[in-house]
C-alpha cells in the first residue's frame, strides 16, 4: 500500500492575531492512499485545507508534494504542482457556461466529458450555465474537472454534504478505483459511514494539532470520537445551578414541520418558557437557517412558528422581536457597531422605532445599559470602541443588548465560540438565571460539553432534520457526539 | 440551454421593441425616413460607446462613474490635436489616452482598495477638470473627413454610417477579447470573484484591464463626439446616467457577471428613439429631459429591484 | 486572553486623528491662512498695511459668508455619508429653491414662496430616500437621476414663469449681505442650523440609526430597525436642508440663474471629506465638516491668487476626496 509519498505537511501551525487555529498539523499522503481527515467543530480542519491548498500560507511548518517542497502562494501554483481541491461550495463560475470554466482552469474537455459520464451525469451540454445547474451537479462538475486535470492528489472537502445517494455510492466507487490507479485521495468528512467505506486511514484533529492517526478497521467510530473529544478544559459545573424556571405546559415557542431552503428539510420542536433548549448539530445541518427564520430574517418555505399559540409571521427582526423573541448571532461581526461604543451597542434597539427617533432619554438610558454591564462583568476599560474589546466582552455586549431592553425568548446561536474559559463560565450562569426567570432559551454550541453544563434538554440536528431529543442532563459528550454524527438513527434501526 | 435561450430572449425582446418604436415613428410622422434613421444613430453614438464602456466594467463587477469625463477629455484633445496634425495620427493619441485613463482608473481601485464607485468618482471630477485645463472654452476643430465620415449612408441608404462605424469599432476591440482568456477571466471575476481566485484568475489585473477597455471606448466616444460637433467641448455630456441605464435596460445585471454588450446598444436606440418619437410629438424639449430622466431613473430602480429579487430566491 | 491588543503605532495616530479630527483640522486652517498671509502680504493682517485691527474682519466676513452655504450643503453629505451614502442632488435642490423662491416671491409673496422652496426639497428628498431605501439604488446613481430630472423640471419651470420677473425677498438679503459686529449675518441662520445638526447627530435616536446603518446595516436589522424608515427621512431632511441652503445663497449672491449653486456641489462633498467623515459611513462630525469648509474657502482664495484655472481646482478637489479616502482605508485598514 505504502508507495511513495504524494503529499506530506509537517508541524503546520497558523493564528489569526490572537487566535492560534492551527499550532501543528500534519498529514501524509502515499500513493494510492486514501486518508480521511477528521475533526471536531473548531479543530482547525478548514484552516488546515486552506494551507495545503495554498489559499493560504502557514505560519511555520512545510508542505512537500512528492518530497518537494511546494511554495503554493496561490489555487493555481496548488493546482499545477498536483493538488487539487474541491470545495464544499463549488468554485465554478454561476454565469459562465460549462465549456468557458473548463477554459478558465485550462482543463482537457474530453478527460472531463468521460468523467462527467462515469460519474453518473448524462444529458450535460458544454454550452449549459453553471448557474442553471442543480447543486448536485455542480459538485459533480467540480469533480470532473478536477479528475481531468489527472491530479497528484486529490482533496474533497465535505463533497458528499447534500449529494443524492447514487451520486455518492459513483463518487465513492470512482474515488477507490483511482486511487488504485495511484491517486492519493484527502478526504474531509464528517460521514463515518462513507469513511468506513473508502478510507485506510483517518488523522484527527484537535484544537489545532494532529492526535492521531487510525487505521479504519471495525469499531474505529469510538476511537475517533475519543481522539476528537481528548482531554478538555474542566468546565465543571459546581458553581452552577440547574433549576428550572416556572415551566408551564404551553410552549412559548412552537416550530412545526419548519423547512427552509436549502438545508431545513423537517424540523420541529417545542420551547417551553423557563427552560434552556440545546441544539446539537455538526457544523452546517440547517441550524444556521433554523435561527435566522425563528429571528425573522427569513420566512420559511414551509411548516409553521408559533409564539405563546399564535402563529408568527415574521418578515422583518422588528416582527420578532416585537413578540419578544430576541437573536444573538454567531459572527459578533453580525451584531456589533464595530467602531461605536459599548453605550450605542446595547442602547441600539431603543431607538429602533420612529417613535424614539427624538431626543434620547439619557438618564433612562444610562440606568439600563448600566445594569446590564454590571450583570455580565463586561470590562469596559475600551469602551469606545466595541472593536477594541476582547471577544468575550464582545459577545457580553451582543447578549447585554437584549439584557437592557427585557428577554421573552432569547435565541443564542453559538455565543461561547472563540471567547475565554472565564467568559465561558460567566455566559453560562446567565443563561440559568434567565430561564429562572421564566424566560425560553434556545442555545446552540459547538461545543459539546456545554450542553450537560447549560441545558434542560436538546435536539439533534442532522442533514437539516431533527434527529433525536435528548435530556441533557444524562447526555455525556460521547452520546451527544455520536448523536450529532447521525449514528443514533442507524443503531436505532438496527 | 435554457440559459442561452433566455439571454438571447432579452436581446430579442429588446429588438422587438425596438423595432416596434421605428413603426411608431414611421406612424406619426410618415416622412420619416433613411435621413431620420441616420440622425439617429449619429446622435447615438457618444451614447453608444460611453455604454459599450460602461458595461464592461459592470460586467467585471465594478461601475465607472467617470465615463462622460474621460469623453469630454478625448473630445478636446481630440479637437487640440486635429488643429496642429493630420487626422489619423491624433485619433491614434487619443485613443491611447482613453486607454491610459481607464487603466489609471482601474489601478487605483485596485491598488487602493477604495470600492470602485468612490474611486471613479473622485476620478470624475479629475478628469473633468483636465478637459478645463486642455481646453477652457469650447473650441478647436476636428478633420473635415471625421465630420463627414459618420454623415450618409454606407453602401445601401437605410444602413447609416455612424452604425456601421460603432458596430466595427465595437467589433475589432471587443469580440477577440471575449474569445480570449481575458473575456472569459472578466465575466469570472464579476460572477464570483472568490470562484474566479480559486479557479486561478488574477482578479486585480482583470479588473484593470476591464477599466482600460472601458477607456478605450470612452476614447471612440468623445472622437465620435468631436466629430458630431466639430469642435471640442470640455464640459461633460448627460452621458452618465444615460450609460447606466441603457446597460441596466439591455440585460446587464448590476453587480458583475452577466449580460453581454448587445443589449446595452440596443437599449440606447431604443433610449434614443423614445426622445425622437417626444420630439416628433411637438413635446416641449425641456419636457423631454424629464421624461427622459424620469425613464432612466425607473429603469435603473426596476433592474435593483429585479437583482434583488434574484438574490434572494 | 482578555488582554487588550496593542496596534502599531500608526494605527493608533490614525486612531487619534479620527476621533479628534478637528484638532488637526483647525491647525491645518491656521497654517493655510498663514500661507495666505505669506502669498499676499496684508490680506489676512492688514495692520501691517495701517488698516484696522489684527486681523481683517473684512476678510474673515467675508470667508465666513461664503463658508456657510458651503457648510450647509456639506451638512446634506456627513448626514447622508453616515449612513455609507451621498446626496449628489443636494447642489441642485439648492439651485432649485433659490430659482423657486426669486420668482415665485412676486407672484405669491414671500412666505409662500419660501414654503414652496422647501417643499421642492423635501419632495427631491422623499423620492431619493425611496429609492435608496425601499428599491435599494445606489445613493449616487439614485440622486444624480433625481438631480437630472430636478433640472429638467427646473428648466420647463422656467419657462412658464419667464415674463413674472425675480425678486429677492428682503430678510434673505439681509441674512446674505448684512453684517452685525462686522460677523455676516448669516450666522443668524447657520449657528442654530449647527447646532441643531449636532443635537441631532448625538443626542437624538435617529441620530443613533444614523451611524449604526453606516457601521453595521446588519446589526441594526437585527435590533430592530426598519432600514427603510430612516433613509426616507434622511434624504428627505438632506432636501429640506440643501433648500435651506440654496435660498441662503441667494441671499447671498442676489441673482438667478439655472445653476447657482450647482458648483458648491463638489466643494460640499469635500468639506465633508476632508472634516473626517468616512465616505463608508459610520464616522463623522459635523465640526469638521465646517472646518473643512472654511479650509476649502482658503484653498479656494489661494488658487485664485495663483491664477489657478478652474480645471485645477476641479482636480485638486478630486484628488483630494481620494487621497483622504485612500488614506483613511489605508490607516484603519478596514472599509
Amino acid at each position: 500500500m505504502s508507495g511513495t509519498q504524494l503529499l506530506d505537511a509537517t508541524g503546520i501551525a497558523k493564528s489569526f492575531g490572537a487566535v492560534r487555529a492551527l499550532t501543528e498539523a500534519s498529514l501524509h499522503v502515499s500513493e494510492g492512499e486514501i486518508v480521511a481527515l477528521m475533526g471536531a467543530n473548531g479543530a482547525g480542519k478548514s484552516t488546515f485545507v486552506k494551507i495545503i491548498t495554498g489559499a493560504l500560507r502557514p505560519d511555520s511548518g512545510t508542505v512537500l508534494i512528492r518530497g518537494r517542497e511546494a511554495r503554493v502562494g496561490s489555487p493555481a501554483q496548488a493546482r499545477r504542482s498536483g493538488l487539487v481541491p474541491v470545495y464544499q461550495e463549488p468554485s465554478l463560475i454561476p454565469d459562465l457556461d460549462v465549456a468557458d470554466n473548463l477554459r478558465l482552469t485550462d482543463t482537457p474537455v474530453e478527460p472531463f466529458r468521460r468523467w462527467v459520464e462515469e460519474l453518473g451525469i448524462r444529458r450535460l451540454a458544454l454550452s449549459d450555465m453553471i448557474g442553471d445547474l442543480p447543486l448536485a451537479t455542480l459538485r459533480i462538475l467540480d469533480l470532473a474537472r478536477a479528475l481531468a486535470s489527472a491530479p497528484d492528489v486529490l482533496l474533497l472537502d465535505e463533497m458528499t454534504a447534500a449529494l443524492p445517494t447514487d451520486l455518492v455510492e459513483r463518487v465513492l466507487k470512482v474515488m477507490r478505483q483511482k486511487a488504485d490507479e495511484g491517486m492519493g485521495v484527502i478526504y474531509v468528512s464528517h460521514r463515518f459511514g462513507e469513511i468506513s467505506e473508502l478510507c485506510d486511514r483517518a488523522t484527527v484533529l484537535r484544537d489545532g494539532m494532529s492526535v492521531g492517526d487510525l487505521k479504519i478497521e471495525p469499531g474505529v467510530e469510538d476511537r475517533a470520537v475519543e481522539l476528537m473529544l481528548g482531554q478538555k478544559l474542566d468546565l465543571a459545573a459546581r458553581d452552577i445551578h440547574k433549576t428550572r424556571g416556572t415551566t408551564g405546559d404551553r410552549p412559548r415557542m412552537r416550530v412545526k414541520g419548519v423547512a427552509i431552503a436549502p438545508k431545513v428539510s423537517d424540523i420541529s420542536f417545542d420551547l417551553f418558557p423557563g427552560e434552556v433548549l440545546g441544539v446539537v448539530a455538526l457544523e452546517g445541518q440547517g441550524q444556521d437557517e433554523l435561527f435566522e427564520c425563528m429571528a425573522g430574517f427569513m420566512p420559511p418555505r414551509a411548516g409553521s412558528i408559533e409564539v405563546n399559540g399564535v402563529a408568527a409571521d415574521f418578515r422583518h427582526p422588528a416582527d420578532a422581536i416585537a413578540a419578544g423573541v430576541k437573536f444573538v448571532p454567531g459572527d459578533r461581526a453580525d451584531a456589533l457597531l464595530a467602531q461605536r461604543s459599548v453605550r450605542e451597542n446595547i442602547a441600539l434597539p431603543f431607538s429602533a422605532r420612529i417613535r424614539a427617533w427624538g431626543g434620547l432619554k439619557l438618564r433612562h438610558e444610562r440606568a439600563r445599559v448600566a445594569h446590564a454591564i454590571a450583570r455580565l462583568q463586561i470590562d469596559t476599560r475600551a469602551q469606545g470602541e466595541v472593536q477594541r474589546l476582547s471577544g468575550g466582552n464582545q459577545q457580553k455586549v451582543t447578549i447585554g443588548r437584549w439584557l437592557a431592553t427585557g428577554v421573552d425568548t432569547l435565541l443564542l446561536f453559538d455565543p461561547t465560540r472563540g471567547i475565554d474559559v472565564r467568559t465561558k463560565r460567566q455566559i453560562y450562569p446567565l443563561v440559568r438565571e434567565l430561564a429562572e426567570q421564566g424566560a425560553s432559551v434556545l442555545f446552540y454550541t459547538s461545543e459539546l460539553e456545554e450542553i450537560p453544563l447549560a441545558c434542560d434538554r436538546a435536539v439533534v440536528i442532522f442533514n437539516g432534520r431533527v434527529v433525536d431529543i435528548i435530556d441533557a442532563e444524562v447526555a455525556d459528550e460521547q452520546t451527544l457526539l455520536r448523536a450529532a454524527y447521525g449514528l443514533v438513527a442507524q443503531e436505532g434501526a438496527a | 440551454m435554457s440559459g442561452i435561450i433566455r439571454k438571447n430572449a432579452w436581446v430579442a425582446g429588446l429588438l422587438a421593441l425596438l423595432v416596434v418604436l421605428l413603426v411608431a415613428t414611421r406612424m406619426i410622422q410618415p416622412g420619416f425616413g433613411v435621413s431620420g434613421l441616420e440622425s439617429i444613430a449619429r446622435a447615438a453614438l457618444p451614447f453608444v460607446f460611453a455604454t459599450t464602456g460602461m458595461a464592461v466594467v459592470v460586467i467585471v463587477g465594478g461601475i465607472d462613474l467617470s465615463v462622460a469625463s474621460m469623453m469630454a477629455v478625448c473630445a478636446v484633445t481630440a479637437a487640440v490635436l486635429m488643429e496642429r496634425m493630420a487626422g489619423v495620427p491624433a485619433i491614434l493619441i487619443v485613443l491611447a489616452l482613453g486607454l491610459a485613463m481607464g487603466v489609471i482608473n482601474g489601478g487605483l481601485i485596485v491598488a487602493t482598495r477604495v470600492p470602485d464607485i468612490v474611486v471613479t468618482l473622485a476620478m470624475l471630477f479629475v478628469w473633468e477638470g483636465v478637459a478645463l485645463l486642455i481646453l477652457e472654452s469650447p473650441g478647436g476643430s476636428t478633420a473635415d473627413w471625421l465630420q463627414k465620415s459618420i454623415r450618409g449612408s454606407f453602401l445601401i441608404p437605410g444602413l447609416p454610417n455612424a452604425l456601421v462605424i460603432a458596430t466595427v469599432c465595437i467589433a475589432v476591440v471587443w469580440l477577440p477579447i471575449r474569445r480570449a482568456r481575458l473575456g472569459i477571466a472578466i465575466y469570472a471575476t464579476g460572477s464570483d470573484e472568490r470562484a474566479a481566485f480559486r479557479s486561478g484568475v488574477a482578479v486585480g489585473r482583470t479588473r484593470i484591464a476591464a477599466y482600460g477597455i472601458c477607456g478605450l471606448f470612452s476614447a471612440f466616444g468623445g472622437l465620435s463626439l468631436a466629430a458630431l460637433t466639430g469642435i471640442g467641448e470640455p464640459v461633460p455630456g448627460p452621458y452618465l446616467l444615460a450609460s447606466v441605464a441603457a446597460v441596466v435596460l439591455g440585460g446587464v445585471v448590476l453587480g458583475g457577471g452577466r449580460g453581454g454588450l448587445l443589449g446595452p446598444i440596443i437599449a440606447v436606440f431604443i433610449l434614443r428613439i423614445v426622445r425622437t418619437i417626444l420630439t416628433l410629438l411637438a413635446v416641449d424639449p425641456n419636457v423631454t429631459t424629464i421624461i427622459e430622466g424620469t425613464i432612466m431613473v425607473g429603469v435603473v430602480m426596476l433592474g435593483t429591484a429585479a437583482t434583488m429579487r434574484g438574490a434572494r430566491t | 486572553m482578555s488582554m487588550v491588543v496593542t496596534d502599531p503605532p500608526l494605527v493608533r495616530f490614525g486612531r487619534f486623528l479620527r476621533d479628534n479630527p478637528v484638532i488637526p483640522l483647525v491647525v491645518f486652517l491656521f497654517v493655510l491662512v498663514a500661507v495666505l498671509e505669506i502669498m499676499r502680504p496684508g490680506i489676512v493682517t492688514p495692520f501691517r498695511a495701517g488698516r484696522d485691527g489684527v486681523i481683517s474682519t473684512f476678510w474673515l466676513g467675508n470667508l465666513i459668508k461664503f463658508a456657510i452655504p458651503l457648510a450647509m450643503l456639506a451638512a446634506c453629505q456627513v448626514l447622508t455619508m453616515l449612513t455609507a451614502g451621498i446626496d449628489l442632488s443636494a447642489g441642485i435642490v439648492a439651485t432649485v429653491a433659490a430659482f423657486v423662491c426669486a420668482t415665485l416671491s412676486s407672484i405669491w409673496g414671500v412666505g409662500p414662496a419660501v414654503a414652496t422652496a422647501l417643499l421642492a426639497g423635501l419632495v427631491v428628498g422623499v423620492v431619493n430616500g425611496i429609492g435608496v431605501g425601499l428599491v435599494r439604488v445606489h445613493p449616487l446613481i439614485m440622486t444624480l437621476g433625481t438631480g437630472l430630472i430636478a433640472t429638467g423640471v427646473l428648466q420647463v419651470y422656467q419657462r412658464l414663469v419667464i415674463n413674472a420677473g425675480s425678486e429677492i425677498p428682503g430678510f434673505l438679503t439681509w441674512l446674505g449681505t448684512g453684517r452685525t459686529l462686522a460677523m455676516p449675518n448669516g450666522l443668524f441662520l447657520f449657528v442654530p442650523f449647527a447646532l441643531f445638526i449636532f443635537w441631532l447627530m448625538r443626542f437624538t435616536g435617529f441620530g443613533r440609526l444614523l451611524f449604526a446603518l453606516g457601521s453595521n446595516e446588519n446589526a441594526a436589522k437585527l435590533s430592530g430597525v426598519r432600514a427603510w424608515q430612516v433613509y426616507v427621512a434622511l434624504y428627505a431632511l438632506s432636501g429640506v436642508i440643501a433648500a435651506l441652503a440654496g435660498l441662503l445663497y441667494l441671499g447671498i449672491i442676489r441673482q438667478t440663474s439655472l445653476s447657482l449653486a450647482n458648483p458648491l456641489m463638489l466643494p460640499s462633498v469635500a468639506a465633508a471629506v476632508i472634516g473626517g467623515t468616512s465616505i463608508f459611513g459610520g464616522r463623522g462630525s459635523y465640526a469638521g465638516a465646517i472646518v473643512g469648509a472654511l479650509i476649502i474657502r482658503v484653498l479656494d482664495t489661494m488658487l485664485t491668487l495663483m491664477q489657478m484655472p478652474e480645471g485645477a481646482r476641479t482636480v485638486l478637489f478630486g484628488l483630494i476626496i481620494l487621497a483622504v479616502t485612500a488614506i483613511y482605508v489605508r490607516i484603519t485598514g478596514s472599509r
